[in-house]
Protein backbone atom coordinates (compact mmCIF):
# COMPACT_ATOMS: atom_id res chain seq x y z
CA UNK A 1 0.00 0.00 0.00
CA UNK A 2 1.47 3.29 -1.06
CA UNK A 3 0.68 6.22 1.17
CA UNK A 4 2.34 8.82 -0.98
CA UNK A 5 1.98 9.17 -4.75
CA UNK A 6 3.94 11.06 -7.36
CA UNK A 7 2.21 14.38 -6.76
CA UNK A 8 2.76 14.14 -2.98
CA UNK A 9 6.48 13.60 -3.52
CA UNK A 10 6.63 16.54 -5.93
CA UNK A 11 4.83 18.75 -3.43
CA UNK A 12 7.12 17.76 -0.52
CA UNK A 13 10.22 18.14 -2.70
CA UNK A 14 9.14 21.67 -3.59
CA UNK A 15 8.54 22.52 0.09
CA UNK A 16 12.12 21.35 0.75
CA UNK A 17 13.40 23.14 -2.40
CA UNK A 18 14.96 19.83 -3.33
CA UNK A 19 15.49 18.84 -6.96
CA UNK A 20 14.57 15.23 -7.77
CA UNK A 21 14.81 13.64 -11.20
CA UNK A 22 11.43 12.64 -12.66
CA UNK A 23 12.50 9.05 -13.20
CA UNK A 24 13.45 8.72 -9.50
CA UNK A 25 10.08 9.90 -8.14
CA UNK A 26 8.33 6.48 -8.10
CA UNK A 27 11.20 5.00 -6.06
CA UNK A 28 11.08 7.88 -3.57
CA UNK A 29 7.28 7.45 -3.31
CA UNK A 30 7.79 3.76 -2.45
CA UNK A 31 10.66 4.41 0.01
CA UNK A 32 8.78 7.18 1.78
CA UNK A 33 5.58 5.14 1.97
CA UNK A 34 7.54 2.25 3.50
CA UNK A 35 9.03 4.56 6.10
CA UNK A 36 5.55 5.89 6.94
CA UNK A 37 4.32 2.29 7.27
CA UNK A 38 7.13 1.64 9.74
CA UNK A 39 6.20 4.76 11.68
CA UNK A 40 2.53 3.76 11.78
CA UNK A 41 3.29 1.46 14.74
CA UNK A 42 3.33 4.58 16.89
CA UNK A 43 -0.39 5.21 16.27
CA UNK A 44 -1.41 2.29 18.46
CA UNK A 45 0.48 3.64 21.50
CA UNK A 46 -1.56 5.59 24.04
CA UNK A 47 0.31 8.85 24.64
CA UNK A 48 -2.59 11.02 25.83
CA UNK A 49 -0.97 11.95 29.13
CA UNK A 50 2.64 11.95 27.98
CA UNK A 51 4.54 15.21 27.76
CA UNK A 52 6.52 15.58 24.49
CA UNK A 53 10.28 15.21 25.05
CA UNK A 54 12.25 17.79 23.10
CA UNK A 55 15.53 17.53 25.01
CA UNK A 56 16.92 14.25 26.36
CA UNK A 57 17.84 15.83 29.71
CA UNK A 58 14.71 18.00 29.79
CA UNK A 59 16.93 21.06 30.05
CA UNK A 60 15.55 24.46 29.20
CA UNK A 61 17.18 26.69 26.62
CA UNK A 62 20.10 28.53 28.13
CA UNK A 63 20.21 32.23 27.30
CA UNK A 64 23.24 34.51 27.22
CA UNK A 65 23.66 38.21 27.74
CA UNK A 66 22.84 40.07 24.54
CA UNK A 67 26.25 41.47 23.76
CA UNK A 68 28.72 41.11 20.90
CA UNK A 69 31.20 38.32 21.65
CA UNK A 70 32.43 37.25 18.21
CA UNK A 71 34.96 39.22 16.23
CA UNK A 72 33.85 40.58 12.86
CA UNK A 73 35.17 38.01 10.40
CA UNK A 74 33.17 39.23 7.42
CA UNK A 75 35.77 38.95 4.66
CA UNK A 76 36.80 35.45 5.65
CA UNK A 77 33.21 34.23 5.97
CA UNK A 78 32.12 35.76 2.67
CA UNK A 79 35.07 34.29 0.83
CA UNK A 80 33.38 30.86 1.06
CA UNK A 81 30.39 31.92 -1.02
CA UNK A 82 30.14 30.75 -4.64
CA UNK A 83 29.36 34.33 -5.75
CA UNK A 84 29.98 37.64 -3.97
CA UNK A 85 30.09 41.23 -5.17
CA UNK A 86 30.73 44.42 -3.16
CA UNK A 87 30.36 42.59 0.17
CA UNK A 88 27.01 41.09 -0.89
CA UNK A 89 25.99 37.49 -1.62
CA UNK A 90 24.77 37.31 -5.21
CA UNK A 91 21.57 35.47 -6.18
CA UNK A 92 19.44 35.66 -9.33
CA UNK A 93 17.23 38.76 -9.61
CA UNK A 94 14.22 38.43 -7.29
CA UNK A 95 12.36 41.69 -7.97
CA UNK A 96 11.89 42.70 -11.61
CA UNK B 1 54.88 1.97 16.64
CA UNK B 2 51.40 1.73 15.10
CA UNK B 3 50.36 -1.18 17.32
CA UNK B 4 50.64 0.90 20.49
CA UNK B 5 47.84 2.54 22.44
CA UNK B 6 47.77 6.26 23.25
CA UNK B 7 48.94 5.42 26.76
CA UNK B 8 51.88 3.38 25.41
CA UNK B 9 52.79 5.97 22.78
CA UNK B 10 52.88 8.69 25.44
CA UNK B 11 55.28 6.55 27.48
CA UNK B 12 57.47 6.06 24.39
CA UNK B 13 57.46 9.78 23.57
CA UNK B 14 58.31 10.69 27.15
CA UNK B 15 61.16 8.16 27.23
CA UNK B 16 62.54 9.52 23.95
CA UNK B 17 62.15 6.13 22.19
CA UNK B 18 60.77 8.06 19.20
CA UNK B 19 59.71 11.63 18.44
CA UNK B 20 56.25 12.77 17.40
CA UNK B 21 57.69 13.67 13.98
CA UNK B 22 58.93 10.07 13.55
CA UNK B 23 55.65 8.67 14.77
CA UNK B 24 53.60 10.97 12.54
CA UNK B 25 55.74 10.18 9.49
CA UNK B 26 55.31 6.47 10.23
CA UNK B 27 51.51 6.80 10.19
CA UNK B 28 51.59 8.95 7.03
CA UNK B 29 53.69 6.31 5.23
CA UNK B 30 51.41 3.55 6.46
CA UNK B 31 48.29 5.37 5.24
CA UNK B 32 49.89 6.15 1.88
CA UNK B 33 50.79 2.53 1.28
CA UNK B 34 47.68 0.81 2.70
CA UNK B 35 44.62 3.07 2.60
CA UNK B 36 43.96 2.44 -1.11
CA UNK B 37 42.38 -0.80 0.06
CA UNK B 38 40.02 0.88 2.54
CA UNK B 39 39.27 4.46 1.38
CA UNK B 40 39.05 5.48 5.02
CA UNK B 41 40.18 9.10 4.57
CA UNK B 42 38.55 11.91 2.58
CA UNK B 43 41.38 14.39 3.18
CA UNK B 44 44.94 13.81 4.35
CA UNK B 45 46.80 16.66 6.02
CA UNK B 46 50.44 15.47 6.13
CA UNK B 47 52.00 18.96 6.08
CA UNK B 48 49.81 20.19 8.92
CA UNK B 49 50.44 16.94 10.82
CA UNK B 50 54.22 17.24 10.59
CA UNK B 51 54.07 20.90 11.59
CA UNK B 52 51.96 19.98 14.64
CA UNK B 53 54.34 17.10 15.41
CA UNK B 54 57.39 19.40 15.30
CA UNK B 55 55.65 21.82 17.64
CA UNK B 56 54.70 18.95 19.96
CA UNK B 57 58.30 17.75 20.08
CA UNK B 58 59.45 21.28 20.96
CA UNK B 59 56.84 21.54 23.69
CA UNK B 60 57.87 18.18 25.13
CA UNK B 61 61.55 19.16 25.10
CA UNK B 62 60.61 22.37 26.92
CA UNK B 63 58.72 20.38 29.55
CA UNK B 64 55.30 21.62 28.40
CA UNK B 65 53.76 18.40 27.12
CA UNK B 66 50.00 18.38 27.57
CA UNK B 67 47.70 15.36 27.63
CA UNK B 68 47.80 14.22 23.99
CA UNK B 69 51.08 15.89 23.11
CA UNK B 70 52.39 14.52 19.82
CA UNK B 71 49.72 11.81 19.45
CA UNK B 72 48.53 11.37 15.82
CA UNK B 73 44.74 11.24 15.51
CA UNK B 74 42.18 11.13 12.71
CA UNK B 75 39.14 13.42 12.82
CA UNK B 76 35.76 12.54 11.36
CA UNK B 77 35.04 14.87 8.45
CA UNK B 78 31.98 16.21 10.26
CA UNK B 79 34.12 18.48 12.48
CA UNK B 80 34.94 21.90 11.07
CA UNK B 81 38.71 22.30 10.72
CA UNK B 82 40.04 25.76 9.95
CA UNK B 83 41.56 26.10 6.46
CA UNK B 84 41.01 22.37 5.80
CA UNK B 85 38.24 20.91 3.63
CA UNK B 86 35.25 19.85 5.73
CA UNK B 87 32.94 17.87 3.44
CA UNK B 88 30.73 15.83 5.78
CA UNK B 89 30.92 13.12 3.11
CA UNK B 90 28.83 15.23 0.73
CA UNK B 91 29.24 16.74 -2.72
CA UNK B 92 27.35 19.70 -1.24
CA UNK B 93 30.31 20.60 0.97
CA UNK B 94 33.08 19.33 -1.32
CA UNK B 95 34.14 22.95 -2.00
CA UNK B 96 33.88 23.94 1.69
CA UNK B 97 37.10 24.98 3.43
CA UNK B 98 36.05 25.71 6.99
CA UNK B 99 36.76 29.24 8.24
CA UNK B 100 36.88 28.09 11.89
CA UNK B 101 37.58 25.13 14.16
CA UNK B 102 34.97 23.05 15.96
CA UNK B 103 35.39 23.24 19.75
CA UNK B 104 36.48 19.57 19.75
CA UNK B 105 39.22 20.31 17.20
CA UNK B 106 40.28 23.37 19.22
CA UNK B 107 40.56 21.21 22.34
CA UNK B 108 42.66 18.58 20.57
CA UNK B 109 44.93 21.33 19.26
CA UNK B 110 45.35 22.72 22.77
CA UNK B 111 46.15 19.25 24.08
CA UNK B 112 49.02 18.96 21.60
CA UNK B 113 47.43 16.29 19.37
CA UNK B 114 48.42 15.87 15.73
CA UNK B 115 45.74 15.66 12.99
CA UNK B 116 46.61 13.17 10.23
CA UNK B 117 43.47 13.86 8.22
CA UNK B 118 39.68 13.78 7.95
CA UNK B 119 37.92 10.43 7.83
CA UNK B 120 35.32 9.16 5.41
CA UNK B 121 31.72 8.91 6.60
CA UNK B 122 28.16 8.46 5.42
CA UNK B 123 26.87 11.65 3.80
CA UNK B 124 25.92 14.09 6.58
CA UNK B 125 26.23 11.09 8.95
CA UNK B 126 23.09 9.50 7.47
CA UNK B 127 23.74 5.81 7.00
CA UNK B 128 24.79 2.62 8.76
CA UNK B 129 27.32 1.29 6.24
CA UNK B 130 29.43 4.22 5.00
CA UNK B 131 28.01 3.53 1.53
CA UNK B 132 26.20 6.88 1.27
CA UNK B 133 29.48 8.86 1.21
CA UNK B 134 29.97 10.90 -1.95
CA UNK B 135 33.62 9.83 -1.76
CA UNK B 136 32.78 6.15 -2.10
CA UNK B 137 32.35 3.41 0.49
CA UNK B 138 34.92 2.44 3.12
CA UNK B 139 35.90 -1.23 3.33
CA UNK B 140 36.05 -3.18 6.55
CA UNK B 141 39.69 -3.98 7.48
CA UNK B 142 38.61 -7.47 8.62
CA UNK B 143 37.06 -8.31 5.25
CA UNK B 144 37.31 -6.06 2.22
CA UNK B 145 33.90 -7.31 0.99
CA UNK B 146 32.17 -6.04 4.13
CA UNK B 147 31.03 -2.62 5.27
CA UNK B 148 32.78 -0.98 8.24
CA UNK B 149 29.43 0.24 9.58
CA UNK B 150 28.38 3.84 9.72
CA UNK B 151 28.21 6.64 9.86
CA UNK B 152 31.69 6.85 11.47
CA UNK B 153 32.92 4.03 9.21
CA UNK B 154 36.13 5.78 8.16
CA UNK B 155 37.14 6.45 11.76
CA UNK B 156 36.40 2.85 12.80
CA UNK B 157 38.42 1.47 9.86
CA UNK B 158 41.31 3.84 10.63
CA UNK B 159 41.57 2.62 14.22
CA UNK B 160 41.15 -1.08 13.30
CA UNK B 161 43.76 -0.81 10.51
CA UNK B 162 46.10 1.13 12.83
CA UNK B 163 46.31 4.21 10.62
CA UNK B 164 46.12 6.51 13.68
CA UNK B 165 46.41 6.12 17.43
CA UNK B 166 42.70 6.94 17.77
CA UNK B 167 39.91 8.80 16.00
CA UNK B 168 36.78 10.79 16.69
CA UNK B 169 33.27 9.83 15.74
CA UNK B 170 29.77 11.16 16.16
CA UNK B 171 26.71 9.18 17.11
CA UNK B 172 23.10 10.17 16.35
CA UNK B 173 21.56 6.68 16.29
CA UNK B 174 24.55 4.37 16.72
CA UNK B 175 27.16 5.90 14.42
CA UNK B 176 30.03 5.36 16.87
CA UNK B 177 28.92 2.08 18.48
CA UNK B 178 27.79 0.11 15.40
CA UNK B 179 30.99 0.73 13.37
CA UNK B 180 33.05 0.09 16.54
CA UNK B 181 31.28 -3.27 16.78
CA UNK B 182 31.76 -4.08 13.07
CA UNK B 183 35.48 -3.16 13.13
CA UNK B 184 36.40 -4.62 16.54
CA UNK B 185 37.37 -1.40 18.33
CA UNK B 186 36.26 0.54 21.41
CA UNK B 187 33.72 3.32 20.82
CA UNK B 188 32.06 5.64 23.33
CA UNK B 189 29.02 7.83 22.80
CA UNK B 190 28.88 10.16 25.80
CA UNK B 191 25.78 11.59 27.47
CA UNK B 192 23.94 14.12 25.30
CA UNK B 193 25.50 17.54 25.95
CA UNK B 194 28.74 16.16 27.46
CA UNK B 195 30.87 17.04 24.39
CA UNK B 196 30.35 20.32 22.55
CA UNK B 197 28.48 20.23 19.24
CA UNK B 198 29.90 23.61 18.17
CA UNK B 199 31.40 23.25 14.71
CA UNK B 200 30.19 19.66 14.40
CA UNK B 201 27.92 19.73 11.36
CA UNK B 202 24.42 19.13 12.70
CA UNK B 203 22.31 16.15 11.64
CA UNK B 204 19.67 15.77 14.39
CA UNK B 205 20.42 18.35 17.05
CA UNK B 206 18.59 16.67 19.93
CA UNK B 207 20.46 13.38 19.35
CA UNK B 208 23.95 14.20 18.01
CA UNK B 209 26.92 13.57 20.26
CA UNK B 210 30.67 13.24 19.58
CA UNK B 211 32.93 10.67 21.18
CA UNK B 212 36.21 8.77 20.97
CA UNK B 213 36.96 5.66 18.86
CA UNK B 214 40.01 3.89 20.21
CA UNK B 215 41.84 0.60 20.72
CA UNK B 216 41.16 0.44 24.46
CA UNK B 217 38.84 1.80 27.13
CA UNK B 218 41.83 3.48 28.77
CA UNK B 219 42.49 5.41 25.55
CA UNK B 220 38.81 6.36 25.33
CA UNK B 221 39.09 7.78 28.86
CA UNK B 222 42.17 9.81 27.90
CA UNK B 223 40.40 11.13 24.77
CA UNK B 224 37.23 11.97 26.69
CA UNK B 225 39.30 13.91 29.23
CA UNK B 226 40.16 16.24 26.34
CA UNK B 227 36.77 16.27 24.58
CA UNK B 228 34.29 16.64 27.47
CA UNK B 229 33.20 19.89 29.03
CA UNK B 230 30.83 22.81 28.97
CA UNK B 231 30.96 25.08 25.93
CA UNK B 232 29.13 28.42 25.98
CA UNK B 233 29.08 28.25 22.16
CA UNK B 234 26.77 25.20 22.21
CA UNK B 235 23.40 26.09 23.72
CA UNK B 236 22.69 22.44 24.59
CA UNK B 237 26.09 21.77 26.15
CA UNK B 238 25.69 20.77 29.80
CA UNK B 239 27.40 22.71 32.56
CA UNK B 240 28.40 19.73 34.67
CA UNK B 241 31.80 19.04 36.27
CA UNK B 242 34.17 16.84 34.22
CA UNK B 243 35.84 14.12 36.30
CA UNK B 244 39.20 12.55 35.39
CA UNK B 245 37.85 9.63 33.37
CA UNK B 246 40.99 7.56 33.97
CA UNK B 247 40.69 7.64 37.77
CA UNK B 248 37.97 4.96 38.15
CA UNK B 249 39.31 2.51 35.55
CA UNK B 250 40.63 0.04 38.11
CA UNK B 251 37.55 -0.12 40.34
CA UNK B 252 36.39 -3.66 41.09
CA UNK B 253 33.42 -5.32 39.36
CA UNK B 254 32.47 -7.00 42.64
CA UNK B 255 28.74 -6.45 43.18
CA UNK B 256 28.22 -4.55 39.90
CA UNK B 257 24.56 -4.94 38.93
CA UNK B 258 24.16 -5.72 35.23
CA UNK B 259 20.77 -5.59 33.52
CA UNK B 260 20.10 -7.66 30.40
CA UNK B 261 17.04 -6.34 28.55
CA UNK B 262 15.07 -9.35 27.33
CA UNK B 263 13.98 -7.33 24.27
CA UNK B 264 17.65 -7.14 23.15
CA UNK B 265 17.96 -10.93 23.02
CA UNK B 266 14.72 -11.60 21.17
CA UNK B 267 13.91 -12.31 17.53
CA UNK B 268 16.19 -10.59 15.04
CA UNK B 269 19.44 -11.20 16.92
CA UNK B 270 21.89 -13.50 15.17
CA UNK B 271 22.36 -16.67 17.30
CA UNK B 272 26.13 -16.66 17.06
CA UNK B 273 26.25 -13.00 18.16
CA UNK B 274 23.94 -13.82 21.08
CA UNK B 275 26.35 -16.58 22.23
CA UNK B 276 29.27 -14.17 22.27
CA UNK B 277 27.35 -11.57 24.25
CA UNK B 278 26.28 -14.23 26.76
CA UNK B 279 29.90 -15.38 27.12
CA UNK B 280 31.00 -11.77 27.72
CA UNK B 281 28.39 -11.37 30.46
CA UNK B 282 29.68 -14.61 32.06
CA UNK B 283 33.12 -13.01 32.14
CA UNK B 284 31.65 -10.23 34.29
CA UNK B 285 29.99 -12.79 36.57
CA UNK B 286 33.43 -14.33 37.10
CA UNK B 287 34.62 -10.89 38.19
CA UNK B 288 31.86 -10.74 40.80
CA UNK B 289 29.11 -8.89 38.94
CA UNK B 290 25.46 -9.79 39.46
CA UNK B 291 23.23 -10.27 36.41
CA UNK B 292 19.53 -9.63 36.24
CA UNK B 293 17.00 -9.77 33.42
CA UNK B 294 15.22 -6.47 32.87
CA UNK B 295 12.61 -5.19 30.44
CA UNK B 296 12.58 -2.14 28.20
CA UNK B 297 9.01 -2.66 26.99
CA UNK B 298 8.95 0.23 24.55
CA UNK B 299 12.14 -0.83 22.72
CA UNK B 300 10.19 -1.70 19.60
CA UNK B 301 9.13 1.94 19.28
CA UNK B 302 12.73 3.15 19.01
CA UNK B 303 13.23 2.77 15.27
CA UNK B 304 9.88 4.36 14.24
CA UNK B 305 10.33 7.17 16.78
CA UNK B 306 13.85 7.83 15.54
CA UNK B 307 12.75 7.87 11.89
CA UNK B 308 10.45 10.80 12.62
CA UNK B 309 12.66 12.79 14.99
CA UNK B 310 15.99 12.46 13.16
CA UNK B 311 14.67 13.27 9.64
CA UNK B 312 12.58 16.17 10.98
CA UNK B 313 15.59 17.74 12.66
CA UNK B 314 17.80 17.00 9.64
CA UNK B 315 15.36 18.63 7.20
CA UNK B 316 15.53 21.76 9.33
CA UNK B 317 19.33 21.68 9.84
CA UNK B 318 20.12 21.01 6.19
CA UNK B 319 18.03 23.95 5.00
CA UNK B 320 21.18 26.05 5.54
CA UNK B 321 22.72 24.31 2.52
CA UNK B 322 21.13 26.67 0.02
CA UNK B 323 23.90 27.33 -2.51
CA UNK B 324 24.14 30.99 -1.49
CA UNK B 325 26.67 31.41 1.31
CA UNK B 326 28.88 28.31 1.02
CA UNK B 327 28.99 24.89 -0.59
CA UNK B 328 27.82 23.66 -3.98
CA UNK B 329 25.92 25.97 -6.33
CA UNK B 330 24.29 24.89 -9.61
CA UNK B 331 25.35 26.47 -12.92
CA UNK B 332 23.33 29.39 -14.37
CA UNK B 333 20.30 29.46 -12.06
CA UNK B 334 17.37 31.14 -13.79
CA UNK B 335 15.70 32.37 -10.60
CA UNK B 336 16.03 32.00 -6.84
CA UNK B 337 13.92 28.82 -6.56
CA UNK B 338 15.87 27.27 -9.40
CA UNK B 339 19.09 28.10 -7.54
CA UNK B 340 17.86 26.41 -4.34
CA UNK B 341 16.25 23.42 -6.03
CA UNK B 342 19.06 22.54 -8.39
CA UNK B 343 21.92 23.30 -5.98
CA UNK B 344 20.32 21.02 -3.37
CA UNK B 345 19.22 18.45 -5.94
CA UNK B 346 22.78 18.17 -7.28
CA UNK B 347 24.54 18.47 -3.92
CA UNK B 348 22.68 15.83 -1.89
CA UNK B 349 22.68 12.05 -2.44
CA UNK B 350 19.64 9.73 -2.31
CA UNK B 351 19.70 8.83 1.41
CA UNK B 352 19.97 12.47 2.48
CA UNK B 353 17.13 13.35 0.09
CA UNK B 354 14.93 10.60 1.52
CA UNK B 355 15.44 11.93 5.03
CA UNK B 356 14.89 15.56 4.06
CA UNK B 357 11.64 14.54 2.33
CA UNK B 358 10.38 12.49 5.29
CA UNK B 359 11.28 15.27 7.71
CA UNK B 360 9.70 17.97 5.57
CA UNK B 361 6.52 15.88 5.35
CA UNK B 362 6.44 15.17 9.10
CA UNK B 363 6.86 18.86 9.92
CA UNK B 364 4.46 20.17 7.28
CA UNK B 365 1.20 21.89 8.08
CA UNK B 366 -1.46 19.45 9.28
CA UNK B 367 0.99 16.60 10.01
CA UNK B 368 3.20 18.08 12.72
CA UNK B 369 1.15 16.83 15.68
CA UNK B 370 0.49 13.41 14.18
CA UNK B 371 4.17 12.75 13.49
CA UNK B 372 6.69 14.97 15.27
CA UNK B 373 4.80 15.60 18.52
CA UNK B 374 3.67 11.97 18.61
CA UNK B 375 7.28 10.83 18.24
CA UNK B 376 8.41 13.20 21.00
CA UNK B 377 5.85 11.51 23.26
CA UNK B 378 6.94 7.97 22.42
CA UNK B 379 10.50 9.20 22.91
CA UNK B 380 9.62 9.95 26.53
CA UNK B 381 8.17 6.45 26.99
CA UNK B 382 11.44 4.96 25.71
CA UNK B 383 13.45 7.20 28.04
CA UNK B 384 11.21 6.36 31.03
CA UNK B 385 11.92 2.65 30.46
CA UNK B 386 15.62 3.30 31.04
CA UNK B 387 14.98 5.43 34.14
CA UNK B 388 12.92 2.58 35.53
CA UNK B 389 15.58 -0.02 34.70
CA UNK B 390 18.36 2.04 36.30
CA UNK B 391 16.50 1.93 39.63
CA UNK B 392 17.72 -1.67 39.88
CA UNK B 393 20.92 -1.95 37.86
CA UNK B 394 24.19 -0.03 37.38
CA UNK B 395 24.77 -0.83 33.75
CA UNK B 396 22.77 -2.39 30.93
CA UNK B 397 24.46 -4.82 28.54
CA UNK B 398 23.52 -6.32 25.21
CA UNK B 399 24.63 -6.54 21.61
CA UNK B 400 25.64 -3.34 19.78
CA UNK B 401 24.26 -4.70 16.50
CA UNK B 402 22.11 -7.70 15.55
CA UNK B 403 24.84 -9.24 13.35
CA UNK B 404 28.46 -8.85 12.33
CA UNK B 405 29.32 -6.50 9.44
CA UNK B 406 27.15 -7.13 6.40
CA UNK B 407 28.42 -7.20 2.81
CA UNK B 408 28.94 -4.10 0.72
CA UNK B 409 25.80 -3.55 -1.33
CA UNK B 410 23.76 -6.04 0.69
CA UNK B 411 21.15 -3.52 1.88
CA UNK B 412 21.85 -0.48 -0.27
CA UNK B 413 18.50 -0.88 -2.11
CA UNK B 414 16.60 -1.57 1.08
CA UNK B 415 16.74 1.44 3.43
CA UNK B 416 14.27 0.01 5.98
CA UNK B 417 16.28 -3.17 6.60
CA UNK B 418 19.37 -1.00 6.97
CA UNK B 419 17.52 1.17 9.52
CA UNK B 420 16.70 -1.93 11.56
CA UNK B 421 20.42 -2.71 11.97
CA UNK B 422 20.50 0.19 14.47
CA UNK B 423 17.77 -1.31 16.64
CA UNK B 424 19.95 -1.70 19.78
CA UNK B 425 21.68 1.65 19.60
CA UNK B 426 18.95 4.15 18.70
CA UNK B 427 17.09 4.10 22.03
CA UNK B 428 20.25 5.25 23.81
CA UNK B 429 20.33 8.44 21.72
CA UNK B 430 16.62 9.06 22.20
CA UNK B 431 17.17 8.86 25.98
CA UNK B 432 20.42 10.89 25.82
CA UNK B 433 22.36 8.17 27.70
CA UNK B 434 26.04 7.26 27.37
CA UNK B 435 26.78 4.00 25.54
CA UNK B 436 29.84 2.03 24.47
CA UNK B 437 30.73 -0.84 22.21
CA UNK B 438 33.76 -2.96 23.11
CA UNK B 439 35.24 -5.98 21.30
CA UNK B 440 33.76 -9.20 22.73
CA UNK B 441 34.65 -11.93 20.24
CA UNK B 442 34.42 -13.06 16.65
CA UNK B 443 31.99 -14.88 14.37
CA UNK B 444 33.63 -16.26 11.21
CA UNK B 445 36.60 -13.97 11.79
CA UNK B 446 34.37 -10.86 12.00
CA UNK B 447 34.26 -8.82 15.24
CA UNK B 448 31.29 -8.61 17.59
CA UNK B 449 30.74 -5.67 19.95
CA UNK B 450 29.29 -5.79 23.46
CA UNK B 451 27.19 -2.70 24.16
CA UNK B 452 27.31 -1.05 27.60
CA UNK B 453 24.66 1.52 28.52
CA UNK B 454 24.87 3.71 31.61
CA UNK B 455 22.96 6.39 33.46
CA UNK B 456 23.32 10.01 32.38
CA UNK B 457 26.89 11.26 33.04
CA UNK B 458 28.13 7.81 34.10
CA UNK B 459 30.92 7.71 31.49
CA UNK B 460 33.53 7.04 34.19
CA UNK B 461 31.57 3.95 35.29
CA UNK B 462 31.17 2.68 31.71
CA UNK B 463 34.89 3.16 31.05
CA UNK B 464 35.69 1.31 34.27
CA UNK B 465 33.40 -1.58 33.28
CA UNK B 466 34.92 -1.69 29.78
CA UNK B 467 38.49 -1.49 31.07
CA UNK B 468 37.98 -4.37 33.51
CA UNK B 469 36.73 -6.57 30.65
CA UNK B 470 39.83 -5.65 28.67
CA UNK B 471 42.03 -6.72 31.61
CA UNK B 472 40.47 -10.21 31.43
CA UNK B 473 40.18 -10.65 27.64
CA UNK B 474 42.32 -9.86 24.62
CA UNK B 475 39.65 -9.38 21.91
CA UNK B 476 40.57 -5.69 21.74
CA UNK B 477 44.17 -6.63 20.91
CA UNK B 478 43.28 -8.59 17.77
CA UNK B 479 44.40 -6.98 14.54
CA UNK B 480 43.14 -7.70 11.00
CA UNK B 481 45.63 -9.80 9.04
CA UNK B 482 46.01 -7.30 6.19
CA UNK B 483 46.93 -4.50 8.59
CA UNK B 484 49.31 -5.98 11.18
Amino acid sequence: MSKLDKSDVEKIAFLARLGINDQDIPEYATNLSNILDLVEQLDSVDTDNVKPMSHPLDSVQRLRVDEVTEVNDRDNLMSHSPEVEDDLFLVPRVVE
Amino acid sequence: MHNKTIAELTTGLNAGDFSSVELTQHYIDRINSLDKQLNSFITLTPDLALQQARYADEQRAAGNASLLNGIPLAQKDIFCTKDVKTSCGSKMLDPFISPYNATTIEKFNQSGAVMLGKTNMDEFAMGSSNETSWYGPVKNPWSLDSVPGGSSGGSAAVVAAQFAAAATGTDTGGSIRQPASFCGITGLKPTYGRVSRYGMIAFASSLDQAGPMTRTAEDAAIMLNVMAGFDPRDSTSVDEAVPDYTSDLNNSMEGLKIGLPKEYFAEGLDDSVAKIIEAAVKEYEKMGAVVKEISLPNSKLSVPTYYIIAPSECSSNLSRMDGVRFGHRCKDPKDLNDLYIRSRGEGFGPEVKRRILIGTYALSEGFYDAYYVKAQKTRRLISDDFNQAFQDVDVIMGPAAPSTAFNLGEFSDDPITMYLSDIYTIAVNLAGLPGMSIPAGFVNNMPVGLQLIGKHFSEAKLLNVAHQFQQQTDWHKKVPELFV
